[in-house]
């Protein structure tokens, strides 16, 4: 069931690149179609979904693959990959929908977006640390091109900064498996197994060192400051379907690493050094803010609230590194606000990312000033823009209410200090009401003028997005359930 | 004692290659210039048979020919298999290339030559026949390189000829200090023999031995011919010499270290040499404006990669299997970057390549993934092959080696997408006309499905890895 999930967006993209002489219209289409099956078959495990014994996986599979290193193909999920695949899905299904008006060569777009679905699927199932690169490094890959080809602005650089800066994240990622590997014994790049013998236990200098690189190999990809300056030309040049993915699944691959490898597999080097993670939590939450405010580029700001909101998640897995007598539940609870936040991020941002493109579709520009009084000409894009601003902001009733609610409840309850992180809060507050404000209300003047509103296909991508954050906000219960146990066991496996 | 007698039959392969390479060379000179054709069909059968007769003695327990000089193990059956292979695609690439030009047959004559001449490298289990192969695959390459008959060529082949002169001088001395001290010159008796003989004279004859190999495999200290031979030889040359003679010298250089006694620090010499190929190779091919001689560069800092696996040797159960499955891959990789190249002789600079992405789709993506793949992006080959071998660098205590191997690869990426950058770069050339985009692409149909299929391979032997390695152990 999970293989298939992961390679039906891949068969199709080869299908669609072998069939040139399909029409535009059908590519969009069959695009759509394998994104809504693919979701399809996500609900499915969805439902059949039981919380597997500690230390295993639902819907495990394993086949041997490269014996002589004791890699294989393992794949499974938990509580922690479960969420992240549901929403990945989703907001594939919306880029396929937003992207239904886009006439730059749809087909190889189709067929690039598949691909890059089938590996972003397939890195939140990995279960093997050889796989999980592999489809790691595809990502980045993929999303060069993207960039590269569909991009606009000064596309070919931005691509190449965002490939060298990631792919230079990766290595150091590739450097720290293979030191896993070889503290291993025997030797294996199982993750599950992995995590029942963490390697390295007993030597807290080469376990530093490991845990270093492969921090170093996730603070690129999600990004924390001070490894963020790719984040910003590589938002502002991609398109906008490119831009929600990118921000939406691709930066949780770095955050997700935290939960799935770092503190399971190094739970000693973790707890050592939680207080750096924590600090660099804290400084990306109020430097991404801070400088999310200077902006006049409406995507730019977006790209750094990204940074912001990836700083509460760094934020809440340092805070579940300090491990104290009683502090079990409150770690526990940071750590399901962590999961919660990168499912919340992914639809809110990948909302707003959208909304954006929006504006270089029709006037292109994302100069926030050359905007103004754009509430009157597109009513429903200034709408569904409100939604998405107040969503990102952390108001109660939305997905990121419920997840940076359990992060700082947790988070100050393991270390109080983390409190100083609410200023974050209030500054995207602020800067999203004046960003609001300065395109939506006055009188219409600038580009605002003859702006045309959403189309159906914009306003029921980024619609359904918002729909979901909603629905997170106000019935949390659902993707807790599922969560939370994982955090329980991930606690525990920390404190070990 | 079995050891000791001839059994030629177990050199079938090279005799069957020495043989059709004389074939080719007599009929070629009784064939009309518009049937040399028919000489490229022996060569390629005559490789094909050597890889199946290979082949199908892989699975035999590992012998001794030549009176015990020449050993026929996984690791010849390997060097046999992917030497011819990699062969055969040369050929196709020459039939784009040189159909019908003076010189064909004696082109494929001596490729084969040369060919045979790598595979007694590879086996070699004796001093003297490393030498003896060392002359035999290094004189037809110097012709090889001159057949071209451009002044470029010229150049080329007085330079690889001048420093192959040299080398192979080292080498000789090399296998005399050997002697000298031990008085043998065979594998199995140098391992008794060495830890006893004086660590200095050893260390010197090693490293002159070792200098020689480098010359072949275009590893520093011998890599001053690659690029201009890349550049200035022919395209299914410049393929030929930046891939075969590695196959050879590098599994000679693991049969060597393999005997040596821990009187003196070889691993750290060769991991030094290693770390030097991949840095400077990686370092000059950055500003290289023509794909080949950027190519060649790049093929020497992958012989440092090569190498790593070569200075843990005996330290590590990864170090042989991960050798043989990163040469795999580097040949198959090379071969597909070097075919795109022969399917548009005409752009011999990188900006040339501006919008062959969408005037060819097809061998755009053959070069992104050979050149990726070269990276040593998942999920190809060669990304098997580097985990592999830091893996087994690692394993053996030398953590800086696979960490040197990183950083090199960081260091690589930026001269593979200045390459592929252009491909992907489409619509007005504003800066200047000269770069514009051009409209059509008449690119060469051989080496075009050359590319094609070779940059598929690369995908599925990474993705199939696993049976290649239990075939390498």
């Amino acid at each position: 069931m999970l293989s298939l999930i992961v390679f039906l967006p891949l068969a199709a993209a080869l299908a669609l690149v072998l069939a040139p002489r399909l029409g535009d219209t059908a590519a969009r289409w069959s695009w759509v179609a394998v994104a809504g099956v693919d979701l399809a078959l996500v609900v499915a495990v969805w439902w059949q979904y039981e919380t597997p014994a500690e230390e295993q996986l639902a819907f495990e599979q394993r086949a041997e693959w490269i014996p002589g290193v004791n890699s294989s193909y393992h794949i499974g999920v938990d509580g922690l990959s479960l969420p992240l695949i549901a929403m990945t899905a989703v907001i594939f299904l919306a880029c396929a929908v937003y992207a239904l008006r886009d006439t730059n060569r749809p087909r190889l777009q189709s067929a690039l977006f598949l691909f890059l679905q089938s590996v972003s699927m397939g890195l939140f199932v990995s279960a093997d640390l050889i796989l999980f690169f592999v489809f790691f490094d595809l990502s980045i890959v993929a999303m060069y091109f993207v960039i590269a080809g569909w991009g606009h602005g000064d596309a070919a650089r931005s691509a190449l900064k965002f490939f060298l800066y990631t792919f230079l994240g990766s290595l150091a990622l590739l450097v720290g498996f293979i030191g896993l590997y070889i503290a291993a014994d025997p030797h294996t790049f199982d993750m599950v197994e992995l995590s029942e013998q963490t390697p390295l236990a007993g030597s807290s200098l080469a376990g530093g060192l490991v845990l270093a690189a492969i921090l170093i190999g996730l603070a690129v990809k999600t990004p924390t400051v001070p490894f963020h300056t790719w984040l910003p030309p590589a938002h502002t040049d991609a398109p906008a379907v490119g831009s929600a993915v990118l921000a939406g699944v691709l930066l949780k691959m770095g955050t997700y690493g935290f939960v799935r490898i770092a503190m399971p597999m190094l739970p000693d080097a973790w707890r050592a050094w939680a207080w750096v993670v924590i600090v660099v939590g804290i400084v990306s939450v109020i430097y991404g803010a801070l400088v999310a405010l200077a902006q006049t580029d409406l995507k730019r700001m977006i790209a750094y609230t990204s940074v912001n909101h990836m700083g509460y998640i760094a934020l809440a897995v340092g805070a579940a590194g300090l491990v104290a007598g009683d502090t079990a539940e409150a770690r526990s609870i940071a750590v399901t606000g962590a999961v919660t936040q990168m499912v919340s991020h992914g639809l809110i941002t990948g909302a707003l990312f959208l909304l954006a493109g929006v504006l270089h579709d029709r006037a292109n520009s994302y100069d926030m000033d050359a905007y103004g009084g754009l509430a009157a000409p597109a009513p429903r894009f200034a709408a569904l823009f409100a939604l998405g601003a107040f969503a990102s902001l952390g108001l109660p009733g939305f997905s990121g209410f419920i997840a940076e609610f359990q992060i700082f409840t947790g988070s100050i309850a393991a270390a109080p200090a983390t409190a100083i992180a609410v200023v974050g809060i209030l500054i995207t507050a602020a800067l999203f009401l004046r960003s609001l404000q300065r395109i939506f209300t006055g009188h219409t003047r600038g580009k605002s003028t003859g702006f045309g509103d959403l189309h159906p296909a914009e306003l029921w991508s980024v619609g359904s997005l918002l729909l979901l954050s909603v629905l997170i906000g106000v019935f949390p219960r659902p993707l807790l359930d599922v969560i939370e146990p994982a955090s329980e066991v991930l606690i525990d496996l920390v404190g070990r | 004692m079995g050891a000791m007698e001839m059994r030629p039959l177990l050199l079938l392969p090279e005799i069957i290659l020495f043989l059709g390479g004389l074939i080719v060379l007599i009929g070629g000179s009784f064939l009309a210039p518009d049937r040399q054709w028919v000489t490229r069909v022996v060569a390629a059968m005559a490789l094909l048979a050597a890889a199946t007769v290979a082949a199908v003695s892989f699975a035999g327990p590992a012998e001794m020919a030549m009176e015990g000089t020449f050993t026929v193990d996984v690791t010849t059956g390997v060097a046999r298999i992917v030497a011819a292979l990699g062969t055969i695609i040369v050929l196709a690439l020459a039939s784009d290339e040189i159909d019908g030009s003076p010189r064909e047959s004696e082109t494929y004559a001596l490729m084969l030559f040369a060919t045979t001449g790598t595979l007694i490298v590879a086996g070699a289990d004796d001093l003297l026949v490393v030498a003896v192969g060392f002359l035999l695959a290094s004189i037809p390459l110097y012709g090889l390189i001159g057949i071209a008959r451009t002044p470029q060529a010229a150049e080329a082949a007085m330079k690889t000829y001048l420093m192959g002169a040299l080398f192979g001088i080292l080498l000789l001395s090399g296998v005399t200090i050997l002697y000298g001290v031990t008085a043998t010159t065979s594998y199995p008796d140098l391992t008794d023999r060495l830890a006893d003989a004086p660590a200095r004279a050893v260390g010197a004859g090693v490293v002159a031995v070792l200098a020689g190999l480098m010359f072949k495999a275009g590893g520093v200290p011998g890599h001053f011919w690659v690029p201009d031979a890349a550049q200035g030889a022919g395209g299914a040359v410049a393929a030929y010499l930046t891939t075969i003679p590695k196959i050879g010298a590098v599994i000679a250089a693991y049969r060597l270290v393999a005997i040596l006694p821990e009187t003196f620090a070889w691993p750290l010499l060769v991991g030094l040499l290693a770390l030097a190929s991949m840095t400077l190779g990686n370092l000059a091919a950055y500003w290289q404006s023509d794909p080949r001689r950027l190519l060649g560069w790049s093929t020497v800092s992958q012989v440092g990669y090569l190498l790593v696996p070569v200075a843990v040797a005996g330290r590590s159960d990864l170090a042989l299997p991960s050798l043989l499955l990163y040469l795999t891959g580097y040949t198959i990789t090379n071969m597909s970057a070097f075919a795109v190249t022969t399917s548009l002789p005409e752009c011999r600079n990188l900006n040339a390549y501006r919008g062959m992405g969408r005037g060819r789709p097809a061998l755009g993506v053959s070069l992104a993934v050979s050149l990726l793949g070269l990276i040593g992006t998942p999920p190809t080959i060669i990304f098997v092959g580097k985990v592999t071998i830091a893996a087994a660098a690692w394993e053996a205590g030398d953590a800086w080696l696979a960490i040197a191997v990183f950083l090199n690869t960081l260091l690589s990426l930026f001269y593979y997408l200045r390459w592929i950058a252009p491909v992907y770069r489409f619509g007005s050339a504003s800066e200047d006309t000269d770069a514009a985009e051009r409209v059509t692409w008449p690119a060469k149909p051989v080496s075009a499905s050359t590319a094609a299929t070779t940059a598929v391979l690369t995908v599925l032997l990474g993705v199939g890895s696993g049976v290649i390695w239990q075939l390498v152990t």
